[in-house]
């Protein structure tokens, strides 16, 4: 069977997930977002390159980052961007996902950018697509509930490869709640598939999911052997908002255990970096002395983020 | 047939100038058109190594510019984007500084179109010139180059390609479209 987001030719005709994609496409996307970084430095930050197009930001989760930065991709490349509330929209009125794209379609959708808190989402609305012969519309996943956050990964990629180059050289260690989070697969996902030897998850037992060492990964409890010699940090959110029951005693004990302080990143190789999706819990999961400090590369990664986001959609709209 | 397409090749690359020596005289060309603070852009690939060439030889003082103009291409809705993006670089600023744009072959005047917009995008520049390698004809725009080395009139079914060799020597190649 056919990958669901390559077309006939092998292109990317939607971003749903990082897994399956091969190597080659996910270098193109870092390739292809290189140049894209120089625009901001422009006069004019605008290409013509989704010029008539319209994309539709639809966010059925909360989100800042993503969606701000989607839209200024989207804007940068010239696209008419419509942000629907959801909570104000006919969702709240009891419309299904399928009849609100329909919709959108019927008033010549190009793009649709979708967070959604069930996994899958943008896959049931790419399936749609396909099923109504609507091949010119292309999804891209902001988010689907546990299950994967692609651009969020790519972004992560090209922050690691525009500070440590070469991936196949690198001890990378994510760390924190990874049982809720998309972030981080999407993440185990890219690095394996470029190459990268040692890749380690670093958390609680009650916040790791229990196969996660059959995605190729090392897993510790004890955050400071975890981060011995590691090049990069990737630090993970506590998601609140999605535990149900007591999966962990209180955030203090949290960051005792696996908050990262300046004493545990010692462990890790002297110019190793920092990187963290936002938003950030100071004090939970990083200490504001290393979110702020030399090693952090948090707020490089929102910059490539744009970049990032404006390869991935100039890609679904020529391919 | 790989014989036939490499015979081709020999036969008319017989017939094609140097492109040393026509970068030289597109530089003699120009230097008498130059005003303090102008500035080469070229045009990714060919058209960059045409500018440093230029820039070389009329010892120029603003650093040379480029650009890829797959951004601002009109074909995107057709073609998509190509692979081998290469990064944008004005090193200086564009506002009000006579700019020549420096381009290996000029063909329909498309891709000039595309420069001229992107620069646009860094500034307002005082003017704008081009300076072509070689002019083949074939225009579908309202272009027209200030200097062109050389004229060659080329049917549409053969492209005309400016090559670096790995020491950096430029030659033309008429290859089959």
């Amino acid at each position: 069977m056919r990958n669901p987001q390559l077309n006939s030719h092998g292109e990317l005709q939607h971003l749903l997930t990082i897994e399956g994609l091969p190597r080659e496409i996910l270098t193109a996307i870092l390739d292809t977002a290189a140049p894209f970084t120089e625009v901001a430095e422009r006069e004019v930050k605008k290409l013509p390159l989704l010029r008539g197009k319209s994309v539709f930001n639809l966010f059925f989760e909360n989100s800042t980052r993503t969606r701000t930065t989607f839209e200024i991709a989207a804007k940068r490349l010239s696209a008419d961007v419509i942000n629907l509330n959801i909570s104000t929209s006919s969702t709240a009125k009891g419309e299904t996902l399928l009849d609100t794209v329909d919709n959108l379609c019927a008033m010549q959708a190009d793009m649709f950018v979708v967070r959604h808190a069930s996994s899958g989402a943008p896959f049931l609305m790419a399936r749609h697509l396909a099923a109504m012969g609507l091949d010119h519309i292309h999804v891209i996943n902001a988010g689907d509930g546990r299950h994967a956050h692609p651009t969020q990964g790519l972004l992560d990629m090209y922050t690691i490869r525009h500070y440590k180059k070469d991936f196949t050289r690198l001890a990378v260690a994510i760390v924190g709640d990874l049982l809720h989070s998309r972030v981080a697969r999407s993440q185990i996902q890219a690095l394996a598939t470029l190459g990268v030897p040692e890749i380690r998850v670093i958390g609680p037992k009650t916040l790791m999911p229990t196969d996660i060492d059959r995605m190729g990964v090392r897993v510790f409890h004890d955050m400071r052997a975890g981060l011995r010699d590691v090049d990069v940090v990737m630090m993970l959110r506590l998601q609140n908002e999605r535990m149900q029951g007591a999966l962990l005693p209180s955030p203090q004990e949290f960051f005792k255990y696996y908050g990262l302080t300046a004493e545990k990143l010692a462990c890790a190789r002297p110019d190793a970096i920092v990187m963290h999706p936002g938003p950030m819990n100071r004090g939970v999961e990083i200490d504001s002395a290393v979110a702020d400090g030399p090693n952090a590369v948090i707020l490089p990664q929102v910059t490539f983020g744009i970049a990032v986001r404006m390869a991935v959609m100039s890609m679904l709209a020529g391919s | 047939m790989p014989w036939r397409h490499n015979t081709s090749c020999r036969i008319i690359s017989m017939a094609l100038p140097d492109a040393e020596q026509l970068c030289r005289a597109l530089a003699e060309s120009i230097r008498p058109g130059l005003h303090p603070d102008t500035a080469l852009v070229g045009i990714h690939t060919g058209g960059v190594w045409v500018a440093e060439r230029l820039h070389a030889t009329l010892g120029l003082k603003t650093p040379l510019g480029s650009i890829d103009v797959a951004f601002y291409r009109d074909d995107f809705n057709r073609s998509g984007l190509h692979p081998q993006l290469k990064k944008s670089d004005i090193p200086f600023d564009v506002e009000d500084r006579p700019i020549v744009i420096v381009d290996d072959v000029l063909y329909t005047g498309r891709t000039i179109r595309a420069a001229m917009n992107e620069i646009f995008d860094y500034g307002r520049p005082a003017r704008i010139d081009l300076a072509v390698l070689v002019d083949r004809g074939g225009r579908e725009l309202p272009v027209c180059p200030r200097w062109s080395a050389h004229e060659l009139a080329l049917p549409p079914a053969q492209n005309l390609q400016l090559e670096r060799s790995g020491a950096g020597i430029l030659t033309l190649r008429l290859i089959d479209a």
